[in-house]
């Protein structure tokens, strides 16, 4: 039987929901029996692959570049999961939602910096007007709040998901 | 002499005072409805929607917090209409504010949170307002964060019934609604605030908090509050 494809990413995130991923220890063996991971931080491919089984995404939407990754993981993985409180409510980087964009950044770059003042805009994507989660970008289907979840929940979930079943977090959901 | 009345909750018949509340008449029978606005010991308010129950005979359901009891009246705390509505109250609350569990003092002994978890609320339908809201930092003990708040006036009637001060109260209308200390005077600068801290006590999130306290650190003592009105009784 052909294994199941697995991709992770993230996007406006710390990479802490990717740690909790590390720190469920031996478990991602027993998922590494069922499926490869094809992408992610933890991979060497460039570009987000066709026909993934399930794409667990990291983080808020909050520049271009994640809006365009976060669409062509949409249009490339059969289950899309947000993993984690930033790509299921926005979390921290929402925080800044508030506040302008552009007075947000010369805040930080101009008026908070002692050398170099200036936006920066070579090599670095446009910010979004606000961090949304993931939901609001593209279809979701399963949501696995938690900063981070933890690694049980993780394993719980891929489990169910490469099992083929719909999972329930149950008394493992958490906010925060 | 109280009379008694029988009543009926999810099928249990049950014996009750007349004049309680469905809500009160359930919980001392340990039968669960949720809430957030209700807390043993003030007075009652409907603020929050989701003790809503379905009582027989009536076609539109009825907060289980400000209906009181009567012969014969049959309850049932939960079906999957029920469900869906405190789902729907849960995310609301969520979409109106920042409520961002992971940078909270109260994360972990949140009643909101808590409620989520329990309603398997995995995610929030409706768009965020993420509204720009103010911190008052001004108390030298106690830190207001508008970010938090829900609106349940927990601290307000705290406040008012039980310290005897009426230092809060809720301004504004809708969602433009908000609470203020003392006439929208900073919190620092309320005169009639006797720092007692009841209020943050009540508070049933992380809006209201001792100052000091890091991510997870801030517990309540809710019950502390409630023993106080019921030590009272009688007097």
């Amino acid at each position: 039987m052909d294994k199941a494809r697995i991709g992770t990413c993230w996007l406006d995130g710390c990479a802490g929901c990717h740690m909790s991923l590390l720190d469920t220890d031996e478990g991602i063996i027993a998922i590494l029996r069922k499926a490869d991971i094809v992408f992610g931080p933890l991979v060497d491919a460039q570009e987000w692959p066709e026909g993934v089984d399930v794409a667990l995404v990291e983080g808020a939407v909050s520049s271009q570049d994640d809006l365009k990754l976060a669409q062509t993981v949409r249009s490339r993985s059969r289950i899309v999961v947000a993993l984690g409180d930033c790509a299921v409510t926005g979390n921290v980087p929402s925080m800044r939602n508030g506040i302008p964009t552009r007075k947000l950044l010369e805040r930080i770059y101009v008026e908070g910096a002692t050398v170099c003042p200036g936006v920066p805009t070579d090599g670095v994507p446009g910010l979004l007007k606000q961090a949304e989660p993931l939901h609001s970008a593209i279809k979701v289907d399963v949501h696995v709040p938690g900063c981070p979840p933890k690694a049980n929940a993780i394993l719980m979930v891929l489990g169910d998901l490469l099992e083929g079943r719909e999972p329930d977090l149950g008394s493992k959901l958490r906010f925060g | 002499m109280t009379e008694k009345v029988k009543v009926r909750i999810d099928g249990e018949v049950i014996a009750a005072t007349a004049g309680q509340t469905i809500l009160e008449v359930a919980r001392t029978n340990n039968k669960y409805i949720p809430a957030l606005c209700y807390m043993e010991g003030l007075s009652t308010v409907g603020a929050c929607r989701l003790c809503m129950v379905e009582v027989s005979g009536v076609s539109r359901l009825l907060p289980a917090c400000t209906t009181p009891v009567q012969e014969g009246l049959a309850v049932a705390t939960t079906s999957p209409q029920l469900e869906s509505y405190r789902k729907i109250a849960l995310e609301l609350l969520f979409a109106e504010r920042n409520h961002v569990c992971a940078v909270c003092v109260s994360s972990g002994h949140c009643e909101l949170q808590t409620l989520a978890q329990e309603h398997g609320v995995t995610s929030v339908r409706y768009p965020y307002s993420y509204p720009r809201l103010p911190v008052d930092m001004t108390h030298p003990r106690f830190v207001l964060d508008h970010n938090r708040c829900v609106l349940c006036s927990r601290c307000v009637r705290t406040c008012a019934e039980v310290e005897g001060a009426h230092v809060w109260e809720l301004a504004g209308r809708g969602i433009g609604s908000r609470l203020v200390s003392e006439l929208q005077r900073p919190w620092g600068e309320a005169t009639s605030c006797t720092s007692c801290g009841k209020c943050v006590q009540a508070c049933p999130t992380g809006a209201m908090a001792e100052k000091g306290w890091g991510v997870e650190e801030m517990t309540k003592r809710r019950a502390a509050v409630s023993r106080l009105t019921s030590m009272r009784e009688g007097e």
